[in-house]
C-alpha cells in the first residue's frame, strides 16, 4: 500500500489514480443504476475498494496532513515513556492488527443486515459515505490526539479540553452506551440461539473448552497462545460437529431447547461469573479463540465473497423506506444512519483509539494508517455483511427478521405475510432453508445474526462442499457470532463495573477500591442487573426485542460518536486550525442532527411504531378499557410494556440531552478559543527526534 | 544447476521465516501480548541493573494488564 500511496506525481502514477477511480465510478455505477436485473455483488466489493483507496490516498493523508499536522519528528508517547509494555514502538503493520482486532465487533455484520430491509442501496450509500467523511475521521483524529497525550482517555480529553462538567457528561454518556451495547448484543445471541439445541450446545462448550485452555495456558504451558488457541479450535469444531448428533437425540436435545428467557438468565448469570473469575481461567482464553477466529473468518469470508462472486437478490431500494417495514420501525431519516453505526461510524471506536493503540504508535505519521485505515477495513466488513444479508431470497430475508407478532408462528401464516409485503415465498422455501440449516424454524429469527449466517452458510458452501455442509457452516457461522459477542459481554461487564465503582465512589470512596471483593461482587451485580434489565425486557417483548433495542443502541454509539467529533473540532479550534475545522464540523453536525431527530422521535412521535410515549399512550388506553392489544397477550404484560416505554423513553431523552449538552459545552469553547490569539491545546511538550519507521 | 536451485530455496526459506516471525507477533499483540524480544532488548539496554522478567512472567503480566479493571481499557464491540 506505501508504494500506491506515496508522493509519486508522475504520469504514471496519475494514470494509476484515474485508473482506480474510473473502475469505482463504472462498478458504483451498475451497483446504483441497476434496475430489476439482480447485481453481481463483485461490483459492490470492486465500487467500494477503490472509493476506500481514493479516501486514504487524497483525504485521509490530506487531514493527516494539513488539518491535524502530523509531524514525523515529533517523539510519540510509545518513544518517550517505552517501557517494553504499555508503551511500545510497534510495526505500523503488527499495530494495525491489534487496532483492526480491537475495534470490529458485532456491530458492522449485523447493523447492516438489519439495514437491509430498506433494500442494499441505502445502506450501502451510508457504510461508504458514512466512513469517508465520519467514522474513518473520528478514529484517526482521536488517534491523533491521545497521541499527542501521552495516550488519554476519551472521557479524559474531554475533561481537559472541554471542563470537568462536560467530562463528568460523557462519562455518563459512555457508561449509558456500555449497558446498551452489552443488552443488545445478548440480545442477538439470545435470538439466535433459542430453541437450537445445536447452536446452544456448541455456544455452551466454549465455557468448559476455555476453562481447559484456561488451565493449559497457565499451568501447564505457561503462555504458550499458539498450542492453547490450537486445543481450542479443535475442540471448538469437534463441538460443532457433535452439536448435530445433540440436535438429532431427543434426550440430549431436550437439555438444550432453551427458552428466551431462559437463556437470558444464563447469559446474565454467565456474564456475572465471568467478569468475576480469576481472567486467565476464563475471559482471557476465550477472548483468544474469539480474536483468532474473528480474523479467520473475516479473512475467509473475503476470499468467498471475491470467488464465488454471488448475485444480489435483494432490491436495490424497497417500499420500506418510507419507514412502514417489518424489521425495525422509522423512516430513513434518521434511522437508516442509526442502524448502520459501526460500519459508517462508531463512536465505540474513540474509546479504543484513545485506550491501548496510542500508546503503541511507532511515529506520528502512521496514524493515517492506522486509524482511518483500519476503519476502512471495517467498512469493508460492513459491507461484506450486507452483501451477505442481500444474496438470501427477500421473503426468506423478511421472514426471518420479521417478529412473531407481525408475521405469525407458521411457515404458512409467515409466507402469507410476506408474499403480501411484496417478497412472493412459499411455505415451502421456509421450510427447506431450515431444514437445509439443521434448525425446526428459521421464522422470526430477528437480531441480524441468523440471517448473516443464512448468508454465509449460502456463499461458503457454494466455494467448499455444497449442500452437504450448509448446516455445519450455518451453526459455524452462528459460534463465530455468538462467540465474540459474550467475550465482548465478559469484558464489558468489567468496565461497565468500573465506571460504575467510579461514579459510586464519588458519593461512597470506599466503593473505589477495585481490589476489594465486596466491591468486586457488588459493582459486577450492579452492572449486570443493569444491562440484564434491558436484555430480558428486549426478549420478552411481544415484538422481538430487536425492534424496540436496536434503535436505541445505535443512537447510543451515534450520540458518543458526536461526543468524540466535537471534542476534535473544539481541539481543531484551539490548535488554531479552525481553517480546517470543517473536516470534523460536518460529521458531527450529521450526526448531532441524526441522534437528536432519534432520540426526539423516538419519546415524541405520535406513531406508536416509533415513538415510546404514544405506545405506551395507546397501551394505557387500552388497560383502562381492559382490552388486551396484540401482540400483547394479558393486561399484566400491557402494563409491564408501559412501563418499559417510559424507562425506554426517559433513555433517548437522555441520549439527546448528553448531545445537545455536549454541543452547547463545544461551542462555549470555540468561543474562547476563537477570542484568545494564540493556541491552547493540552497536548503534552513536543520531543524530536523521533524514532522508528517514519512514512506513512 | 542444484547450486541455484538450492540458493532459491534458501531465500524462499528465509521469506517464510519473515513472514511468520511479523505474523506471530501481529497475533500475539492482537490478544494484548507485544513482542517480549523487544521488551528484553529494552530492559538490556535502558535498564541493565533491574531484573527482566521471563516469557511466563511476561505473559502473565501483560494478560492481567489487558483485562485490569481500569480506565481506557474497552475493546471490540463493534
Amino acid at each position: 500500500m506505501s508504494a500506491l500511496v506515496g508522493n509519486g506525481n508522475s504520469i504514471q502514477t496519475k494514470l494509476l489514480w484515474a485508473g482506480v477511480a474510473a473502475l469505482g465510478a463504472v462498478s458504483f455505477g451498475i451497483v446504483a443504476l441497476s434496475r430489476g436485473e439482480p447485481v453481481n455483488a463483485a461490483w459492490l466489493v470492486i465500487a467500494a475498494v477503490c472509493i476506500y483507496f481514493i479516501a486514504y490516498r487524497y483525504y485521509a493523508l490530506f487531514i493527516a496532513r494539513k488539518v491535524l499536522g502530523v509531524n514525523p519528528m515529533r517523539a510519540t508517547p510509545a518513544v518517550r515513556h517505552n517501557d517494553g509494555l504499555d508503551y511500545v514502538p510497534t510495526n505500523k503493520y503488527v499495530l494495525f492488527g491489534h487496532h483492526f482486532a480491537a475495534i470490529a465487533g458485532a456491530g458492522p455484520l449485523v447493523g447492516p443486515v438489519l439495514a437491509a430491509q430498506m433494500g442494499y442501496l441505502p445502506g450501502t450509500l451510508w457504510i461508504l459515505a458514512g466512513v469517508v467523511v465520519a467514522g474513518a475521521v473520528q478514529d484517526m483524529t482521536v488517534l491523533f490526539l491521545s497521541t499527542r497525550r501521552d495516550g488519554r482517555s476519551l472521557a479524559d480529553m474531554v475533561r481537559s479540553e472541554m471542563g470537568p462538567v462536560a467530562g463528568a457528561i460523557a462519562g455518563v454518556g459512555i457508561l449509558l452506551i456500555c449497558i446498551i451495547i452489552l443488552a443488545v448484543l445478548a440480545l442477538v445471541v439470545v435470538q439466535a440461539l433459542k430453541g437450537s439445541p445445536w447452536g446452544t450446545f456448541t455456544v455452551f462448550s466454549t465455557v468448559p473448552i476455555a476453562l481447559i485452555m484456561g488451565i493449559y495456558g497457565r499451568f501447564i504451558r505457561r503462555g504458550r497462545v499458539a498450542e492453547m488457541s490450537l486445543i481450542g479450535v479443535v475442540l471448538l469444531l469437534a463441538a460443532l460437529v457433535y452439536g448435530q448428533t445433540v440436535s438429532q437425540t431427543p434426550e440430549l436435545a431436550a437439555y438444550f431447547n432453551l427458552s428466551g428467557p431462559s437463556l437470558a438468565l444464563i447469559i446474565i448469570g454467565y456474564g456475572f461469573v465471568a467478569s468475576v473469575l480469576p481472567v486467565w481461567l476464563l475471559l482471557a482464553p476465550r477472548d483468544y479463540l474469539s480474536t483468532f477466529m474473528k480474523i479467520g473468518v473475516v479473512t475467509l469470508l473475503a476470499v468467498a465473497i471475491v470467488i464465488v462472486r454471488p448475485d444480489l437478490q435483494m432490491p436495490s431500494i424497497t417500499k420500506f423506506v418510507d419507514g412502514t417495514g417489518p424489521v425495525w420501525a422509522g423512516s430513513l431519516f434518521p434511522f437508516l444512519f442509526i442502524t448502520i453505526a459501526c460500519g459508517s461510524v462508531s463512536g465505540w471506536h474513540a474509546l479504543i483509539s484513545s485506550g491501548t493503540t496510542p500508546k503503541m504508535v511507532e511515529n506520528e505519521s502512521q496514524i493515517p494508517f492506522i486509524g482511518y485505515g483500519a476503519m476502512l477495513m471495517e467498512s469493508f466488513v460492513a459491507i461484506m455483511a450486507m452483501i451477505a444479508a442481500s444474496v438470501l431470497h427477500p421473503g426468506i430475508y423478511f421472514a426471518m427478521n420479521s417478529a412473531a407478532g407481525i408475521i405469525g408462528t407458521t411457515a404458512a401464516q409467515a409466507a402469507a405475510t410476506v408474499s403480501n409485503m411484496g417478497f412472493v415465498v412459499t411455505p415451502d422455501q421456509l421450510s427447506q432453508v431450515a431444514h437445509d440449516v439443521g434448525e425446526v424454524t428459521i421464522l422470526s429469527r430477528t437480531g441480524g445474526a441468523p440471517t448473516l449466517a443464512v448468508g454465509m452458510a449460502q456463499i461458503l458452501s457454494s466455494l467448499f462442499g455444497g449442500q452437504a455442509l450448509t448446516a455445519i457452516w450455518y451453526h459455524f457461522a452462528i459460534l463465530f457470532e455468538a462467540l465474540f459477542i459474550l467475550t465482548t459481554v465478559d469484558a464489558g461487564t468489567r468496565a461497565c463495573r468500573f465506571m460504575i465503582q467510579d461514579l459510586v465512589g464519588n458519593a461512597i470512596p470506599a466503593f473505589k477500591d477495585t481490589k476489594s471483593w465486596t466491591n468486586n461482587l457488588a459493582g459486577s451485580a450492579l452492572a449486570c442487573v443493569l444491562w440484564g434489565y434491558f436484555l430480558y425486557q428486549g426478549v420478552i417483548d411481544p415484538l422481538g426485542g430487536i425492534w424496540t433495542m436496536w434503535p436505541l443502541f445505535g443512537t447510543s454509539n451515534q450520540m458518543l460518536a458526536a461526543i468524540a467529533l466535537v471534542l476534535c473540532t473544539v481541539v481543531l479550534f484551539k490548535m488554531k486550525h479552525e481553517r480546517f475545522a470543517w473536516v470534523t464540523v460536518v460529521p458531527a453536525t450529521w450526526l448531532v442532527a441524526c441522534t437528536v431527530t432519534a432520540g426526539v422521535e423516538k419519546v415524541f412521535s405520535p406513531n406508536p411504531a416509533v415513538g415510546f410515549l404514544a405506545h405506551a399512550s395507546r397501551l394505557s388506553t387500552a388497560i383502562t378499557s381492559g382490552q388486551v392489544v396484540a401482540p400483547a397477550h394479558s393486561l399484566s404484560e400491557m402494563s409491564r410494556l408501559v412501563f418499559n416505554d417510559y424507562v425506554d423513553a426517559t433513555l433517548a431523552a437522555l441520549f439527546a440531552a448528553v448531545v445537545i449538552s455536549m454541543v452547547v459545552y463545544g461551542i462555549i469553547n470555540i468561543r474562547k478559543a476563537l477570542g484568545t490569539p494564540r493556541a491552547t491545546t493540552h497536548e503534552v511538550e513536543f520531543a524530536g527526534a523521533a524514532m522508528g519507521g517514519s512514512n506513512a | 544447476m542444484p547450486d541455484l536451485l538450492t540458493l532459491k530455496f534458501e531465500e524462499w526459506r528465509r521469506h517464510g521465516q519473515t513472514v511468520k516471525t511479523w505474523s506471530v507477533r501481529a497475533a500475539r499483540l492482537m490478544i494484548g501480548v507485544p513482542d517480549y524480544d523487544t521488551y528484553v532488548q529494552h530492559r538490556q539496554a535502558n535498564h541493565p541493573a533491574l531484573p527482566i522478567m521471563t516469557y511466563e512472567e511476561f505473559f502473565v503480566e501483560r494478560q492481567e494488564a489487558r483485562y485490569a479493571v481500569s480506565k481506557g481499557r474497552f475493546r471490540g464491540c463493534c
